[in-house]
């Protein structure tokens, strides 16, 4: 523990979030029609953006070789289909992951600072995160410390999000807030002014452990804690929802906020990503039944 | 690892705007309309029809009848009969059944009738399909509800019906007004003559089909289309014991004086300019969104809309800026659509009214500022507007302009938001926004307006009280303070 070191992020606090106007915008973004060529262009854009995950302790090496070629042969029937933006694993596998992407475009992200508790000291976390960079990661997902969040002491998690950002180097910094954890939506702002203002290159809802995950209120509110901390500064930062989104549908909501909420800008893998696995071959369900009329059995998606 | 290369697209173009999302229900507009009296459609005395216009496209939707007096005083009359013969004898557990019918076939036809009000009115489907039309069968329910309740609503006392009743109505919410007029009418045992808007008569007159297949007896339910002078008609009628108004301020004085001396009871919803007062301890975002709310929504067609934001100074410059990209994102288009979120400005004679008030409030010395979005080709369309730099003397500050447009001040302590707030000749509505529940009450104590919203803007109930203080008028509709203006009350 330590005591408050840095201005944290500034000295004006992070505004008040109301749920439940949040609840209500959000329920009127979701209720946006969207069909034909934009439901199309939606779900590539989706699909550009989706982080393929497995975290799991049976990971292996031949489990990580599948989702590398799930990632580059998403569904290698339909044309055009682009390529997910990165496969994220655990670091052990970052090096496996590495060697099964060569030269296909897709990042490999780590997760890393004891994922998903986040319950270790500095010196375990930092050397986690250079482990990952060691073997070639080109993104860490940290965890922040949430216990010493809800304790208040922002200025341990300020300076834990700092100094992991310190050895990154060139890898991109997503830190996640764990919102699940948090309790309000009051917390999640804080949190992810918090965490911008450290230095996270994106801020990331969840590890996927813990439900509630990813939901379109808690992404709301990061989202305008993205959108007001580039009003401040300037800066282009992401956001990465992840854990329960499977559907295309939601996938698709989220993109209507964000491009309601940030703008077109943010309509890329460089800003926003999608932490997922099964909502891969819903999109490319989507896609085909635009192509051809009509839906195909799972038996027709390869799964990974 | 053997790897099949296959050539890949990068990432889309980021360019991603929605097709068009057109609402498919068939809005059910006849040709042509006649006048509703005695329980059927009658051709007007004179002849006399007038083309109804959509205002998202300019094209002729349909013809409807132009009442005269003689078309009033036959309604009346028919009103007068039903009333005396069949309506003030019914036990009132049969009337409540009507009113009930009423709002169960309303009910299954909803959506052609969402479709029928934005084809008619110019106001995006989305809001005749979740607010206008749901709330006007809320109404119906609500007051049926009452009908056979009447002793327990005025305790120790009986309440008796006024008889015939003049309700004229404006064009921003048509079937809605019309529920809120008819609705307690009906379940206290009056009869009615309604007077849709001129521009937008289509619903009230599908309302009337509706009252048809309700099997409500004849002349119970009389609409008589046409334009102010109608309206004056039915107003100055002898025949006629009550009227209800909903519309402009001015309208609303002309009836204080047709009626004084008159033994006739009135209620009236007049104008507003309500002030949306921000306090920079709100949940900011949200209250942007609430802005937008309270001003955009029915294109500031609204009588309690938002229209004079007061930002406390603290927060003014970055609530501005994210009103101003949240703005940008609002999609002001075909009324059809379901993503549009900004419809058609109602009438030529509205857009016109707007836009001199955009010159008024330029040449005043206010800063315009307008969303970035396209608008349609043909149409009655106008961009969301805001003005920053406006004083309390500008008559954009003052005066209801009726569209969708902004007048913001800036304030540095809740006592001059007050002042501020209460100073108009207004009273309809208001917002509070901040995150401390003590300051809500307080502030909220202070302003004089019958509807004060805390933390939200235009939300509505038929269990609600609606209504004006000074010159936005008379009495209050809904909950069990709009069964009040119908009934005279005699002591058991």
């Amino acid at each position: 523990m330590s005591t408050l070191q840095a201005p944290y992020p500034s000295w004006s606090p992070s505004p008040p979030v109301d749920q439940v106007g949040v609840e209500e915008r959000v329920a009127r973004l979701s209720a946006r029609s969207i069909k034909k060529g934009s439901k199309v262009t939606a779900l590539k854009l989706a699909l550009s953006m989706i982080d393929l995950t497995t975290l799991e302790g049976s990971d292996s090496v031949g489990k990580v070789r599948q989702l590398c070629d799930k990632a580059k042969h998403v569904h290698d029937a339909l044309p055009d289909l682009p390529h997910v933006a990165a496969v994220c694993v655990y670091p052990t596998l970052v090096r496996t992951a590495k060697e099964a992407l060569a030269g296909s475009g897709i990042r490999v992200a780590a997760v890393a600072t004891a994922f998903p508790s986040g319950q270790a000291d500095r010196e375990t976390k930092l050397r986690d995160t250079r482990f990952a960079i060691d073997e070639g990661a080109d993104e860490i997902d940290m965890v922040i410390s949430r216990g010493e969040f809800l304790e208040g002491n922002f200025g341990y998690v300020y300076d834990e999000i700092a100094a992991i950002k310190a050895v990154c180097d060139r890898a991109q910094l997503k830190v996640i807030l764990e919102t699940g954890e948090l309790g309000t939506l009051d917390r999640v702002r804080e949190a992810s002014d918090l965490a911008l203002a450290a230095g996270a290159d994106f801020i990331k809802t969840s590890t996927g452990k813990i439900q509630p995950a990813a939901t379109p209120p808690v992404a709301l509110v990061m989202m305008e804690a993205l959108r007001d901390f580039h009003l401040r500064t300037g800066q282009k930062r992401g956001l990465k929802p992840a854990g329960g989104i499977r559907a295309a549908k939601q996938a698709v909501q989220y993109l209507v906020m964000l491009r309601e909420t940030l703008g077109d800008e943010w309509l890329t893998p460089e800003r926003f990503r999608i932490g997922a696995s099964t909502l891969t071959n819903d999109i490319v369900m989507q896609i085909a039944k635009e192509t051809e009329g009509v839906y195909q059995s799972n038996d027709y998606f390869s799964q990974a | 690892m053997s790897v099949v290369s296959v050539e890949r697209k990068s990432a889309p173009e980021p360019a991603w705007t929605y097709a068009p999302a057109p609402e498919s229900a068939d809005p059910g507009i006849r040709k042509r309309y006649g006048l509703f009296v005695n329980g059927e459609f009658v051709a007007p005395a004179d002849g006399k029809y007038r083309t109804i216009v959509n205002p998202a496209n300019e094209q002729p939707l349909c013809k409807v009848a132009e009442g005269s007096a003689a078309d009033v005083d036959r309604a009346v009359k028919a009103a007068r009969q039903a009333y005396t013969r069949v309506w003030s004898k019914m036990p009132a557990r049969e009337r409540g059944k009507y009113v009930f019918r009423i709002a169960r076939l309303l009910q299954e036809r909803s959506r052609e009738f969402a479709a029928a009000e934005s084809k008619n009115g110019g106001k995006p489907i989305r809001e005749s399909r979740d607010t206008d039309i749901p709330l006007a069968i809320a109404h119906f329910f609500y007051y049926a509800g009452w009908a056979d309740k009447l002793d327990f609503a005025f305790p120790g006392m009986r309440a008796k019906p006024l008889g015939v009743c003049g309700q004229v109505i404006p064009w921003n919410f048509p079937l809605l007004m019309a529920a809120w007029k008819l609705a307690p009418a009906l379940a206290t045992g009056n009869t009615c003559v309604l007077k849709p808007a001129e521009t937008t008569p289509v619903t009230a007159l599908k309302l009337a089909e509706i009252i048809q297949m309700a099997d409500l007896p004849p002349g119970v339910v009389n609409i008589v289309p046409g334009g102010r002078p109608t309206g004056q008609a039915v107003v100055e009628h002898p025949g006629v014991d009550k009227i209800a108004f909903t519309g402009s301020t001015a309208v609303g004085k002309w009836i204080m004086k047709a009626l004084a001396g008159s033994s006739k009871r009135y209620t009236l919803e007049l104008g507003g300019k309500a002030a949306n007062i921000i306090f920079e301890d709100a949940a900011i975002d949200q209250a942007v969104e609430g802005i937008i709310n309270a001003i955009f929504f029915n294109q500031g067609h609204v009588c309690c809309a938002g229209s004079r934001l007061l930002v406390q100074e603290g927060v003014a410059g970055s609530l501005i800026e994210k009103l101003q990209s949240r703005m940008n994102h609002l999609i002001v288009g075909d009324p059809l659509d379901k993503n549009t979120d900004v419809g058609a400005i109602n009438s030529k004679e509205q857009l016109e009214k707007i836009d001199r008030y955009l010159v008024i409030g330029q040449e005043e010395g206010a800063t315009m500022w307008q969303s970035e979005c396209p608008l349609p080709q043909h149409g009655y369309y106008v961009r969301p507007t805001l003005f920053t730099n406006v004083s309390q003397s500008h008559r954009i500050a003052q005066e209801e302009i009726f569209g969708p447009v902004l007048a913001i001040q800036t304030f540095r302590t809740a006592e001059e938001a007050i002042t501020k707030a209460n100073n108009t000749p207004y009273g309809l509505s208001g917002g509070v926004w901040t995150d401390k529940g003590a300051k809500i009450f307080k502030v909220t104590r202070s302003l004089k307006a019958g509807v004060i919203w805390a933390n939200t803007f235009n939300k509505f109930d038929p269990s609600s009280p609606f209504g004006g203080y000074k010159e936005s008028g008379m009495g209050r509709e809904g909950g069990w303070h709009g069964l009040a203006p119908y009934v005279r009350l005699e002591r058991v």
